[in-house]
């Protein structure tokens, strides 16, 4: 099949970008979206122009390394499908199709259709762990887990961090992310002891990073390529509230005598 | 050179235990005066910055993704092996020490096995304390199952996503140390150059890929944990970005590689479509403990739907040929099975290049015995996979597959403590030769990264540090200007060729090439036909390259430049090396050293470790051996028959 592609080009942070319009002609329906444009990217290399640069790596649907927007749909229109096992069988002859990068203040476009999602390792490095060193556990079968919990917590650990949640909000939250991350550890017994104090501070580190509120579209999980549930983001609200309320935070000034 | 393996003497039961003992110490004061280095953010690396944080080193590491996070251990499907023997079932420490030494076909160095069986069990506990959501029975409790080539159920899971969520565990371990302040991430910085001063490894350059800046960075040792080099082959299951970088440079700095010619052909993956095809897809080998493997009696079926030939006329070669394992065979037996039924021209699936690749994994006999629901539990996220690539359901129609390169049990030559033979570069993961000898089992991967970041260079590292003086992480020495230098004229010759063909271009060719003559089947003449071939290709890579762009900024096809230059100067030393091993071993099947089809080893004059030592590109590379001795699991041919 032939299609057209109207491709956002930016050369880097500063550049005010634009998009190009390529014609690809001979697109086998068993191509995938990302070997699409690596016949692109080769035909335009052949005549001296530069790459189209995308994020890439495993394309197995797993690392999170690729996502850009398709006609307005982050990862295309396939559900729960990353846009490197989106298939071109699921486009017909004469497609005409717009490709941009995630769009959010906090995801600036480093090129392309390449952005920067540090703002995710960040979020992570507030509190997204369990505190135990290397050497300090104890035998795993001594910590039974109710296997709906166990489930449960996987569900929610399923997140690859694409940012694709982050690009279909209309106010670029990223609150289905955090509250992955959130949930997975407070639906174990491991991510008790530090729960509520992670809640505080991976909430306070997303809003720090210019993301916006959330306002209860659903968009997010609607894209989320791994289905990843809105209830995660209710679980992590009830937890940032009753540690607001009635917890008193780890760190920071001391408690009064009251 | 004597290769001394620093292996402990005396009995292997207490040979890590006494070695742990014997070690120096870093005094906890003294700690953070060290600096280290590790270049890679997977398992082995993101395991050994966290604990190498956690312990009050300063720790610098680097990756060339956007997040540490992405590394390829987080494709790793299937399981995490350990002798927990919680299943009861005769599985203990010297079960999982002697079932790899075996399936690695005697050509590892036993006490390397044998402290990898111990530590796995730590890590088990390790990742759940963590928060790693294994697979759980109703009880609470892990539940575990058995995975190819072996006969105990000791494999740990995460639905079809352990590595993910061990990386993940790891991950957050490193993302915990870097808010310590403990761990500085660099992500999008490559490593081009190994800076080696007064005999010892003291620093890398590093390309920062967003803003083409060369930057030295000094330490007091090396870390390398930068993977496998499958992608040699092109197409392999391995992350597009997955290189031979890292390793090669170090060898071309003095390091020695062992064992390049031991690859993995994983049995099961997805066929290619086409000739655009940019990677092939793994599919966890765990289906094999459901799906029944066959193909075609008749080459004139093989047009056929699969529902249309009769169970008759249906071969199940791999229960035919090895009824004890049947399907679980072990992954080199079970793709020269696939390859020669293949050859047979009984594959079935698209013909690419005018033959048939592929064989039938059918679960419907499984899907009668257990039902959906319980398949759909076990294996849903795998044949949605499988269904979005193909096209086709495998609830109704049989997957197909076929074996593709996985992994590479070749590496950096390390001894018992990771350590290269140049002092102060360490090596982890699949980036070392250790562990796997000629053949990886099932699920041992991902045991192994880990056994070597968490629980063993720890130790081995202080052990080193502990006989140096910190030196400080100013890169001042004049051999650090050289190694930037070095490295800023070679990507301006990529800029400056100006050529007619694309980097992919070359990197198909060199990779058809090598999976033709040095993949599944070797011989003598094939490997001397791609020893002449591969010399020509680089030629012409370094004449008619084509790299547009500029090295100042984010320049994807010139990191690919850079890549693919390396694996046209490694692929001549793989192919040396399998046509110097006369004999077949594991994942290096000599078709002239064969009987009836299965491999012959050769112990008499190949019981050792081949390490090859640079000595120019184009030049014959230096050979030196360490002999393997096997003083607890006799070599014996191997037979899953």
């Amino acid at each position: 099949m032939k299609l057209t592609l109207h491709i956002w080009r930016q050369k880097d942070r500063k550049d005010a970008g634009k998009f190009v319009r390529y014609e690809v002609p001979n697109v086998s329906e068993h191509m995938s979206f990302l070997e699409m444009l690596d016949v692109l990217n080769e035909d335009l290399q052949g005549k001296g122009e530069e790459a189209i640069a995308f994020e890439h790596d495993c394309r197995e649907g797993i690392c999170g390394s690729c996502g850009f927007v398709i006609n307005g749909e982050p990862h295309g229109p396939q559900d729960r499908t990353t846009v490197c096992q989106l298939h071109m069988r699921t486009f017909k002859e004469g497609d005409e199709l717009y490709l941009e990068p995630w769009r959010a203040t906090a995801f600036p476009v480093v090129k392309d259709l390449v952005v920067d999602r540090s703002a995710f390792d960040r979020i992570i490095q507030a509190g997204g762990f369990v505190s135990v060193n290397t050497g300090s556990a104890r035998d795993a079968n001594s910590l039974p887990v109710r296997k709906e919990d166990a489930d449960r917590a996987f569900d929610a650990a399923a997140c690859i961090g694409c940012g694709a949640c982050v690009a279909a909000c209309p106010n670029a939250a990223a609150m289905l992310f955090t509250s992955a991350k959130v949930s997975h550890l407070s639906l174990l017994p491991q991510g008790q002891p530090e729960r509520y104090d992670r809640v505080v501070k991976m909430v306070h580190q997303m809003d720090s990073e210019d993301f916006g509120h959330c306002s209860n579209h659903g968009e997010c999980e609607v894209h989320c390529p791994k289905g990843i549930n809105l209830s995660n983001i209710s679980r992590m609200n009830a937890d940032y509230i009753k540690a607001s309320l009635f917890m008193s935070p780890r760190e920071g000034k001391e408690e009064s005598g009251a | 050179m004597t290769l001394d393996s620093k292996a402990p003497s005396g009995p292997i039961e207490t040979a890590w235990d006494r070695h742990r003992f014997d070690m120096k110490l870093v005094n906890p004061a003294n700690k953070r005066k060290y600096s280290v280095i590790v270049v890679g953010s997977g398992l082995a690396g993101a395991s050994a910055a966290a604990t190498l944080g956690e312990l009050g080193y300063n720790v610098a590491c680097f990756c060339f993704q956007d997040s540490p996070r992405r590394a390829h251990s987080i494709a790793a499907q299937g399981g995490i092996n350990a002798a927990k023997n919680y299943q009861n079932d005769g599985d203990s420490v010297y079960r999982l020490f002697y079932d790899t030494v075996k399936g690695g076909d005697f050509r590892a160095r036993e006490r390397n096995v044998y402290r990898l069986a111990q530590i796995s069990v730590n890590i088990i506990d390790q990742a759940v304390a963590q928060g790693v959501p294994f697979a759980r029975e109703y009880g609470g409790l892990l539940a575990n199952r058995s995975f190819g080539g072996a006969q105990v159920s000791r494999t740990f899971y995460a639905r079809g996503q352990t590595g993910q969520q061990l990386l993940l565990g790891a991950y957050s371990a490193l993302e915990r140390q870097i808010a310590a302040g403990k761990v500085k991430m660099y992500a999008r910085h490559e490593m081009l150059e190994l800076v080696v001063v007064d005999g010892r490894a003291r620093g890398i350059v590093v390309r920062n890929l967003e803003t083409g800046k060369l930057e030295s960075f000094a330490a007091d040792a090396v870390c390398l944990a930068t993977g496998g080099y499958g992608n040699v082959f092109f197409l392999s299951t391995n992350a597009k970005g997955c290189n031979t970088t890292a390793i090669w440079r170090a060898h071309k700095k003095g390091a020695l590689l062992a064992n390049p010619c031991y690859t993995q052909i994983h049995p099961t993956c997805i066929p290619q479509a086409g000739d655009y095809q940019s990677k092939l897809t793994l599919m966890s080998e765990s289906l094999r403990n459901d799906g029944r493997v066959w193909a075609p009696k008749d080459a004139a079926d093989c047009g056929k739907h699969p529902s249309e030939i009769s169970e008759d006329k249906r071969d199940y070669y791999l229960e035919r040929m090895y009824p004890s394992f049947g399907n679980l065979s072990p992954r080199d037996i079970a793709s020269r099975a696939a390859k020669r039924v293949c050859d047979e021209g009984r594959g079935v699936g698209p013909a690419v290049g005018g033959v048939r690749r592929g064989v039938y994994l059918d679960f419907s006999d499984a899907i009668q015995r257990l039902g959906h629901a319980t398949i759909s539990e076990r294996y849903g996220n795998l044949f949605e996979m499988y269904e979005r690539i193909t096209g086709e359901n495998p609830y109704q129609v049989p997957m197909r597959m076929y074996p593709a390169p996985h992994y590479t049990m070749g590496g950096l030559w390390v001894d018992y403590n990771l350590m290269s033979n140049v002092p102060g570069l360490f090596v982890l993961g699949e980036a070392n030769f250790s562990d796997h000898g000629a053949n990886r089992l099932g699920a041992s991967a991902l045991m192994q990264g880990l056994s070597d970041g968490y629980f063993v260079i720890p130790y081995t590292l202080g052990n080193y540090l502990a006989g140096v003086k910190p030196a400080g992480t100013t890169a001042d020495h004049p051999a650090f200007r050289a190694a930037e230098q070095d490295v800023k004229s070679k990507l301006d010759k990529f800029l400056a060729i100006k050529g007619k063909r694309t980097v992919d271009s070359f990197h198909r060719q060199l990779g058809d090439l090598v999976w033709d003559r040095c993949g599944m089947g070797r011989t003598p003449e094939g490997l001397q036909e791609a020893l002449q071939k591969i010399p020509a290709i680089r030629e012409e890579f370094w004449q008619n390259l084509t790299v547009a762009g500029s090295a100042n900024d984010l320049n994807q096809s010139l990191e690919k430049a850079g890549r693919v230059a390396d694996f046209l100067e490694f692929a001549e030393l793989m192919c040396t090396d399998a046509l110097t091993r006369n004999e077949s071993c594991g994942g290096h099947f000599r078709e002239d050293h064969q009987d009836d089809g299965e491999a012959k080893r050769n112990d008499a004059d190949y019981s050792h470790v081949a390490a090859w030592e640079f000595a120019g590109v184009g030049t014959a590379p230096v050979l030196h051996k360490e002999p393997l001795t096997f003083d607890y699991v006799k070599p014996v041919q191997r037979s899953y028959k």
